[in-house]
C-alpha cells in the first residue's frame, strides 16, 4: 500500500513504483531479449528517483529498442531513424525542466545518428542517453551494426565483416561527454543504479548497455558476457581519469568492464551556459510577441 | 535618369574582397533617410576574394520594386567592371573610375567619363580608400551637401575610432571637391521627402517576422543564401529572448526544430535547397506527429550544389514533394520583403491551428537584396493564435492526443502537463497514440487516422487570401507569377502600357493550399495568359495544370542564375503578341 511521504501545494504526493511507469502496451520484443532488462531498470530508476510520468520525456529513434517510449508511462517521442538526439536536444532546450531520456540502439545512435552522437556529447546538453547495444541490426533481421566485431558473419556479411567496430565509450569520452558508463541488461540492479546516477547527472550522460539479441546475434550472448564482465567499482577505477577510462574501455577479450568509466568534474551544461535561459522560465512557457521597447529597437536598427 | 519622378540607378563593380558592400550600404542609408525608395541587387560569386561583384542600387521617389533596366552611374573599382559594363551605358550617364588602375574603353556618344586619380586626390595609399572615394563622387554628382555624406560616414565608421572616421571623411571630401570641380553633376539633384524609410533584406524580414510572431527557437546550418536569417536572429536573440542554435547538419536542424516545437516553442529553421533536401524526412515527421514547425527554403540555382550565389525559382516541386508519403503542408512564396515578414507571422498561426509543417519558398533575389520599407507598414504586434492548446491539467488519464474530430484538429497538450502523457510517434498511431503499424496494423484505424489528418486541410484554404488580379480586367495580356517576381512583373505592366499594350497581373503567394477555383475563374476570362518564372521547366506552369487542368498560352522563363529585369518581360510579351513564339527565354546581356 502506498504511503503518503510528502505534500506539495497542499496535495499529498504518493510515491510511484516501477509498475506505475508501465506503458499501455506490452513490449513486442522477442522472448529473452536484453531490452526487457533495460526497460525494467529504467522504470525502477524513475520510481526510485521519485519522478512523475509528466516530468519525463523519453525520445527514441527507430529500431527494436527504440520502441521503448511506448512501453513507459511518460511523455514520449518515437522519432526518425538516427534523429533521437537531435529531437531530444530541441525538446530539452525548449523546456529544460523536463527530464529527457533518450533510448535507442547501436545502429540508430552510433551509425545513422553518429554525427548527432558526436555533437550532442560536446555540447553537454543535460540528456540521459541509454543505448541498447546488441551489436547487430535486429529489426531488419540480422545485419552488421557499427559495434559488430570484425569477422562477424551476418546476412549482409556472409563471409565475415572486414570492418572494425566503433568503441562507444572512448568515442563519448573524446567527444566531451561528461558521464560515460557501461551497463549490462542481465544485471538489473547494477543497471538501475547506473541509470539513477545518469539521470541525476547535470550534463550529457551515456550508458552503453549490452542488451543481447537472442535471435540474430549468436556471438554476443548472455553466456559470452557473463564470463567476462567485471565492475569498475570493484577495481578501484578513478572515474575522473579519462586516460585510465579509455584504457579500461579498450579491454575486450577476457575482461569487459561495466560501471562508470568517466565522470567530469564541474563542466556546466549548455543550458547553464545559455544566457537566454538565465531568467529560468522554459522557452516553451514564455509569453509571445514583442514588447513596445523591443519593437522600437528593431525599427530603429533599420532606419 | 528617368524623366518625371526621380528614378536613379547606379552600379558598383569590383572584385570580391574590394569591399563594394561598404559604399553600397552607406549610400543606401543616405537614400532611405531622405525618404527615397530603394532596391538593390548584388550579383556576386561564392569566393571570398577575386571574381566579379556587381552591386546595383536603384533609388526613386516612387516605390522601387526591382533593380531596373538601366544604369545612370557606373562606379568601376577595377578594370574588369569597366570592360564588362561600359558598353551598356547610355547617353547622359556618368562613369566614375580610379584612373590610377583602370583604363577606360570606348564609351557611347554622350557618356561622361569621370576619371579620378585616387592617389593624388586623396593622398592615401590605403587600397580601400577608393570605396570612400566612390561615395564622395556619388554625393557630388547627385548635388548633395557634403554634410549629409559626412554624417553617414561618421555613423558607419564610429565604432572603428575617430582616426578611421577622420581618414574616411578626409578622403570622401577630397573626392567630392575634385568631382565638383571637374565634372558636370546630374541635371536633377537627389530629392528629399519628409518621412524617412528603413532598409532591410528579405532574410532580415523573415527573421523579424519570426521575432514578432513569438518565435522562441531558431536553428540553422549556414547555407547561402539563407544564412542572413541566422545572422539576424543570432544578433538579436539575447535581447529578444530567442534560443538560437547553429548545429552539425540540416538533419539536426530539422529534427531539433521538431523537438523544440513539440516542447511548445514557436520554431523556425532556414536553409537553401540542398539543406532542405536533408531536412525533408523531418517535414513528414512533423506532419505525422502533428507538430507545427516552419521550414524556410531560400532558393538558389540548382540542382545539387548548383550556382550557390545565383537566384532561381527551382524548388517548387521539391517543396511539394518534400518527404515520403501522402500528407498536408502549407507552402507560401513571399512576393517581396514585407511579404516575407507577413508570410512568417501568418504561417505561424496557420501551422499552430492545423498542427502541421509549413514551408516558405523565398529566393536569393529577395534574401540578399536590400529594400526600403516604411516602418508604419510593418505590423510589429501581429495577431498570435496558438490554436487548440490544452494548458490546464484536468488531472485525468484517458487523454487522446490524436482524437478523431470533425475538423480533424485534435487539442494538443505539451509535454510536462500532468495527466496527459502520450507518445508522439512517426509510426502510424491510433487516437491514444498507440502504434498501429507493424504487428498492430489495422486497416480501418490507418484509414481513419490518415483521413483525420487530411480533413484538417479541407478548410485550410478558407484561412488564406485568394489571389487577386491586379490591373484592368479586360487587358490584352494577363501575366502570372509566383513569389519574388511580383515587383518586376508590376513594373513590366507599366512599361507595356507605355508601349500601348494593356496588361494585368495575377501574383500567386500561396501554393499550398491552392485557390484553384479562384485562379481558374480569373484565368478563364483572360484574353491571353503568360506565366513568368525563374526556372527552366515551368514548375508553376506544371503545378497550375496539375491543380486546375488550366494551360496558359505562353511562358517567359529565365534560368541563367540572374533575376528578371523589366525589359525581359516586356520583350517576351511583345514577341508573343506578335505571334513569333509562345516560349520566351530572355537573354541576359551583362556577363557578370
Amino acid at each position: 500500500m502506498a504511503t503518503v511521504v510528502d505534500v506539495v501545494e497542499g496535495k499529498p504526493v504518493i510515491p510511484l513504483t516501477a509498475r506505475d511507469f508501465k506503458g499501455r502496451l506490452d513490449p513486442d520484443w522477442c522472448p529473452g531479449c536484453g531490452d526487457f532488462g533495460v526497460l525494467n531498470s529504467l522504470q525502477r530508476a524513475c520510481a526510485e528517483l521519485g519522478l512523475q510520468p509528466h516530468e519525463i520525456l523519453t525520445v527514441s529513434g527507430i529500431g527494436c529498442s527504440s520502441n521503448t517510449p511506448g512501453y513507459i508511462n511518460a511523455y514520449g517521442m518515437h522519432t526518425l531513424h538516427g534523429r533521437a538526439l537531435a529531437v531530444a536536444s530541441g525538446a530539452k532546450l525548449g523546456n529544460h525542466e523536463l527530464n529527457v531520456i533518450v533510448t535507442g540502439g547501436d545502429g540508430d545512435g552510433y551509425g545513422i545518428g553518429g554525427n548527432h552522437f558526436t555533437h550532442t556529447a560536446r555540447r553537454n546538453i543535460d540528456l540521459t542517453y541509454l543505448v541498447m547495444n546488441n551489436q547487430i541490426y535486429g529489426l531488419t533481421t540480422g545485419q552488421i551494426s557499427p559495434t559488430s566485431r570484425q569477422g562477424m558473419k551476418t546476412k549482409s556479411t556472409p563471409f565475415g565483416s572486414i570492418e572494425l567496430p566503433i568503441n562507444p565509450i572512448t568515442s563519448a569520452i573524446i567527444n566531451g561527454a561528461t558521464f560515460v558508463a557501461r551497463g549490462y541488461s542481465g544485471d538489473v540492479k547494477h543497471l538501475t543504479e547506473l541509470m539513477k546516477l545518469a539521470i541525476q547527472h547535470q550534463g550529457f550522460s551515456l550508458i552503453d548497455i549490452f542488451s543481447p539479441c537472442v535471435t540474430f546475434n549468436l556471438d554476443n550472448t548472455h553466456a559470452f558476457f557473463k564470463g567476462r564482465i567485471k565492475k569498475l567499482e570493484d577495481e578501484g577505477h578513478d572515474a575522473s581519469d579519462w586516460k585510465a577510462a579509455c584504457e579500461k574501455a579498450m579491454e575486450w577479450e577476457d575482461t569487459i568492464y561495466t560501471g562508470i568509466f568517466f565522470r567530469a568534474g564541474d563542466e556546466r551544461t549548455l543550458e547553464a551556459r545559455e544566457p537566454v535561459l538565465d531568467e529560468g522560465v522554459p522557452m516553451a512557457h514564455r509569453s509571445l510577441g514583442l514588447t513596445q521597447e523591443q519593437a522600437e529597437k528593431i525599427i530603429n536598427g533599420m532606419m | 535618369m528617368g524623366s518625371g519622378s526621380f528614378d536613379f540607378a547606379m552600379g558598383i563593380g569590383g572584385g570580391a574582397g574590394q569591399g563594394i558592400a561598404t559604399p553600397g550600404d552607406i549610400l543606401a542609408r543616405i537614400f532611405v533617410r531622405r525618404g527615397l525608395h530603394l532596391s538593390t541587387y548584388n550579383a556576386f560569386q561564392s569566393i571570398v576574394r577575386g571574381g566579379h561583384i556587381f552591386l546595383t542600387v536603384r533609388v526613386g521617389e516612387r516605390k522601387v520594386t526591382n533593380h531596373g533596366d538601366r544604369l545612370d552611374l557606373l562606379l568601376c573599382l577595377n578594370q574588369d567592371t569597366m570592360d564588362r559594363h561600359l558598353r551598356l551605358m547610355d547617353a547622359g550617364s556618368r562613369v566614375v573610375y580610379n584612373s590610377d588602375v583602370v583604363k577606360p574603353g570606348q564609351a557611347r556618344e554622350g557618356v561622361q567619363l569621370c576619371p579620378i586619380p585616387v592617389a593624388e586626390v586623396t593622398k592615401s595609399r590605403n587600397k580601400l580608400a577608393q570605396n570612400t572615394v566612390a561615395t564622395g563622387a556619388v554625393a557630388a554628382l547627385l548635388g548633395m551637401d557634403f554634410q549629409i555624406l559626412q554624417e553617414s560616414l561618421n555613423l558607419r565608421f564610429q565604432r572603428q575610432g575617430q582616426r578611421i572616421v577622420d581618414e574616411n571623411v578626409g578622403v570622401a571630401e577630397a573626392a567630392y571637391d575634385f568631382v565638383r570641380a571637374n565634372y558636370e553633376p546630374f541635371p536633377t539633384s537627389l530629392p528629399s521627402k519628409t518621412k524617412p524609410l528603413g532598409v532591410w533584406s528579405g532574410n532580415d524580414a523573415l527573421a523579424m517576422g519570426g521575432a514578432a510572431a513569438g518565435m522562441k527557437f531558431f536553428v540553422a546550418y549556414p547555407m547561402s543564401p539563407s544564412t542572413g536569417v541566422l545572422h539576424w536572429v543570432a544578433q538579436n536573440a539575447r535581447s529578444l529572448g530567442i534560443m538560437v542554435r547553429q548545429v552539425e547538419d540540416e538533419l539536426a536542424v530539422a529534427n531539433m526544430a521538431v523537438g523544440a516545437a513539440h516542447s511548445g516553442c514557436r520554431t523556425m529553421c532556414a536553409t537553401s535547397g540542398g539543406g532542405f533536401a536533408l531536412m525533408t524526412e523531418a517535414v513528414g515527421s512533423a506532419s505525422m506527429m502533428e507538430i507545427p514547425v516552419i521550414f524556410i527554403n531560400v532558393q538558389r540555382a540548382g540542382p545539387s550544389t548548383g550556382v550557390p550565389t545565383k537566384t532561381e525559382q527551382g524548388d517548387l516541386w521539391q517543396a511539394i514533394g518534400a518527404s515520403q508519403g501522402d500528407f498536408q503542408r502549407f507552402i507560401v512564396a513571399p512576393m517581396d520583403a514585407l511579404d516575407c515578414y507577413n508570410s512568417v507571422t501568418e504561417l505561424f498561426n496557420l501551422t499552430d491551428k492545423f498542427q502541421c509543417p509549413g514551408i516558405i519558398l523565398s529566393d536569393l533575389l529577395l534574401a540578399e537584396g536590400r529594400f526600403s520599407v516604411d516602418a508604419d507598414d510593418i505590423d510589429m504586434h501581429p495577431k498570435i493564435d496558438r490554436g487548440e492548446l490544452i494548458t490546464e491539467s484536468s488531472g485525468t488519464n484517458g487523454y487522446l492526443r490524436y482524437k478523431i474530430t470533425e475538423s480533424g484538429i485534435s487539442p494538443r497538450a505539451l509535454p510536462g502537463l500532468e495527466g496527459h502523457a502520450y507518445v508522439a510517434a512517426t509510426d502510424e498511431h491510433d487516437e491514444d497514440s498507440t502504434l498501429v503499424s507493424d504487428e498492430y496494423a489495422d486497416a480501418r484505424k490507418r484509414r481513419a487516422m490518415l483521413e483525420k489528418r487530411a480533413r484538417k486541410f479541407e478548410s485550410a484554404a478558407d484561412d488564406i487570401e485568394p489571389p487577386r488580379l491586379l490591373g484592368p480586367e479586360d487587358a490584352e495580356v494577363t501575366l502570372i507569377g509566383w513569389g519574388s517576381t511580383y515587383g518586376v512583373i508590376q513594373e513590366a505592366v507599366e512599361l507595356l502600357k507605355l508601349q500601348g499594350v494593356t496588361a494585368n497581373h495575377l501574383p500567386i503567394k500561396w501554393l499550398v493550399p491552392f485557390h484553384g477555383e479562384a485562379v481558374t475563374s480569373i484565368l478563364s476570362r483572360a484574353k491571353r495568359t503568360i506565366i513568368v518564372e525563374n526556372n527552366f521547366s515551368g514548375q508553376f506552369f506544371r503545378y497550375l495544370r496539375s491543380e486546375t487542368a488550366f494551360t496558359v498560352d505562353g511562358n517567359i522563363r529565365k534560368y541563367d542564375g540572374e533575376p528578371f529585369m523589366p525589359h525581359h518581360i516586356v520583350e517576351g510579351v511583345l514577341e508573343q503578341l506578335a505571334g513569333k513564339t509562345d516560349h520566351s527565354v530572355p537573354y541576359h546581356e551583362v556577363h557578370t
